[in-house]
């Protein structure tokens, strides 16, 4: 096992029993997957792919049935709740479709509470807080709550949020998905600049193929099996 | 850190959805106002009474001349009956003649027989005047006989002139003390000190000076009289005796403790004093009694009138908290998909209980303070309109504070640990 990986995962299974009689669905069959650091890659399927799924266990949401899945260096599997929250909030920052920030609460405030939740002081979380949104182009905005932003401003804020504990990996799912597709493209453009200036790891979950295209790695899933890995793209949409 | 973070959360929650804030509230701040309106309004009821009581001298202890129980003689009567008949005992029995009376000798012996426990000794002969007049005017009076020690200890504040002392008594002077009601009436503007009044006592008129003038008091409270009051006139009792014509000697006088004295104690030290001065006496004892033990029952009552209404207030407030629970477990059910947003960024499941516990404590707690605002100002209200001064008890609004947290993790733990045990992927899911 290479501990360059950020991600390593070997033959990960899920199923999942449905109804009385136990119905076995098996919605992930042998998954082996090997994300180095650095890499932006993006995973792709139809829906009903096993993509959601694999997400979920990626960003330690849920365990698989069987296999190893190792993250930063720490073994995730067969973790208690408690421990695979505490995995959640310092390997991954996830980036949802629907932003997810917590209404009524302040730009600052969302993106400082997983900081507050690692157990930090409110000054350090703010600060750091602050930081990053300027990192983002939102520093004008620290104070705005989530229902004064628009769509494309709490997707930042998100981004910002997902960077505070300087995860593992930067965890996205879809999230241009709920943008027009000019503000989708200022998104995107972010996620570039996070991982070339900043060396993010970023997991980005699509179903769209142009998208896919800019990252440097696409993994394609069908019927639960990785059905392609292709190598070698890169930002050259822009 | 955290803990700010949730209140701050739990506030600006409540500050979003005002009406159901305060509906949600609305059992607390019942039950908690009427406890500490009820509370405030019997305290200060007890407290008031019992300070009327004092005035009327509900420290002191009151020495009776009885007739002794005798129970071949007073088989008729049941001893306790006779006993607590106090004063009219002996007029079942014979009046007591001269030699049975206590003398102002006793009254001496008494005194330097507990010096650190008695602080006055009092005796008081009245009068039959009703009214006093000069140059034309009247004002109603009651006239009292009273010796020295009466204004040993008494609530009488002296405006001017001086009260009545023992040289008085001893010289059976024609001198009172009166109230500045009655100055003012009988001498508008004029300095009543060395002037005199008439008393029509027995079909003859007396002059008296006037040696002191004390200030009146209203009276208030339930027991207070209404109508033009009469105001008291203290004479010598030297002086009272000598005009109606009375026995020397004292069928009743009164002892007044010093105070942090057990009034119960020295009641029966007196009762033991009196027994043997009162050896060679067949027929007559003095009994010494107190009203502490009335005091106390009457206390009693209204404690358990309040405990009463407060277990209903407290049904109240039970009702309040399962609205609270109510109100958590719809709030819970909005937020869940904040509730797995939170799991996601790292949020354990005791943080996410802490969080609905600390909302659900938020909520009771300010619907206590309301309460507790509410209840005083009721309160207060409550016991003006009864006529005492409001005594809120800080250590009912302090249990109602504790009580107000109590219902709030009591009837916030179950919706909260509903919400910690959520699931992340279903609650992220949550539409």
């Amino acid at each position: 096992m290479n501990e360059q990986n950020v991600i390593s995962m070997q033959g990960i299974c899920k199923s999942f029993f449905l109804g009385r009689g136990q119905e076995e669905l098996r919605v992930l069959k042998e998954i082996d997957l090997e994300i180095p650091k650095g890499q932006f890659v993006a995973i792709v399927g139809a829906s009903g792919s096993g993509k959601s799924t694999l997400m979920n266990i990626i960003g330690a949401l849920d365990r698989p049935t069987a296999g190893s899945y190792r993250l930063g260096g720490e073994d995730v599997e067969s973790l208690d709740d408690r421990a695979l929250s505490r995995i959640r909030n310092r390997h991954i920052g996830f980036v949802f479709q629907n932003f997810n920030l917590i209404s009524r609460t302040s730009a600052l405030r969302n993106v400082a509470l997983p900081m507050l939740y690692a157990g930090s002081t409110r000054a350090r979380a703010v600060a750091r807080a602050r930081e990053l949104l300027e990192l983002v182009d939102m520093g004008q905005r620290l104070d705005h709550q989530p229902n004064e932003l628009s769509g494309g401003q709490k997707q930042r804020v998100a981004i910002a949020r997902s960077m505070i504990n300087d995860p593992s990996i930067i965890l996205a799912d879809e999230p241009t998905g709920a943008l027009d597709s000019e503000t989708g493209r200022l998104i995107m453009d972010l996620f570039h600049r996070l991982h070339e200036q900043e060396g993010k790891t970023i997991v980005f979950i699509t179903h769209s193929p142009e998208l896919a295209a800019e990252c440097e790695r696409r993994i394609t899933l069908r019927d639960g099996r990785i059905i392609s890995d292709e190598r070698g793209f890169g930002h050259a949409a822009v | 850190m955290l803990l700010f973070e949730n209140i701050a959360a739990a506030l600006g929650g409540l500050m979003a959805n005002k009406m159901r804030a305060l509906l949600t509230m609305l059992g607390i701040i019942i039950g908690i106002s009427s406890v500490i309106a009820i509370v405030t309004v019997g305290d200060s009821m007890t407290a008031g009474m019992n300070e009327e009581m004092q005035s009327w001298g509900a420290g002191n202890i009151s020495v009776y001349l009885q007739q002794r129980s005798e129970p071949s003689q007073d088989a008729l009567f049941d001893p306790d009956f006779s006993q607590d008949l106090d004063t009219d005992a002996y007029l079942f029995a014979g009046e007591p003649e001269e030699q049975d009376y206590m003398t102002d000798e006793m009254t001496v012996r008494l005194r330097e027989a507990f010096p650190d426990q008695i602080a006055a000794v009092q005796m008081t002969e009245p009068l039959s005047a009703e009214q006093a007049s000069r140059a034309g005017k009247t004002a109603p009076v009651t006239v009292t006989g009273v010796n020295d020690d009466y204004f040993a200890v008494t609530k009488l504040k002296l405006r001017t002139g001086r009260f009545l002392d023992h040289r008085d008594a001893r010289g059976r002077r024609m001198v009172c003390l009166v109230s500045d009601r009655l100055t003012s009436a009988l001498f508008p503007g004029q300095d009543p000190i060395g002037q005199t009044i008439d008393l029509t006592l027995n079909g003859q008129i007396c002059s008296f000076y006037i040696a002191g003038v004390y200030a009146y008091k209203e009276q208030t409270g339930v027991f207070s009289f209404s109508g033009d009051p009469s105001t008291a006139v203290y004479i010598p009792i030297s002086s009272a005796k000598y005009l109606n014509n009375a026995k020397s000697g004292y069928k009743e006088l009164t002892v007044i403790g010093k105070p942090g004295v057990d009034i119960g104690v020295l009641s029966s030290d007196i009762d033991n004093f009196f027994a043997r001065l009162y050896a060679q006496n067949r027929s007559f004892l003095p009994k010494a009694s107190n009203n502490q033990d009335f005091l106390e029952s009457s206390n009693k009552t209204m404690g358990m009138i309040s405990l009463a209404i407060s277990v209903i207030a407290g049904i109240s407030l039970l009702v309040g908290g399962i609205g609270v629970m109510n109100i958590m477990l719809v709030s819970i059910t909005e937020r869940t998909r904040e509730i797995g947003v939170r799991k996601a960024l790292g949020a354990t499941n005791g943080s996410i209980r802490l969080q609905f516990i600390i909302e659900s404590v938020v909520i009771c707690l300010l619907g206590g303070l309301i309460g507790i605002t509410l209840g005083i100002t009721l309160g207060a209200v409550g016991s003006h309109l009864i006529g005492y001064a409001a005594r809120p008890s800080a250590a009912v609004i302090l249990i109602s504070v504790g009580f107000s947290m109590l219902i709030g993790v009591f009837f916030g733990y179950y919706p909260a640990n509903k919400a910690a045990r959520l699931d992340p992927i279903e609650a992220l899911r949550y539409e």
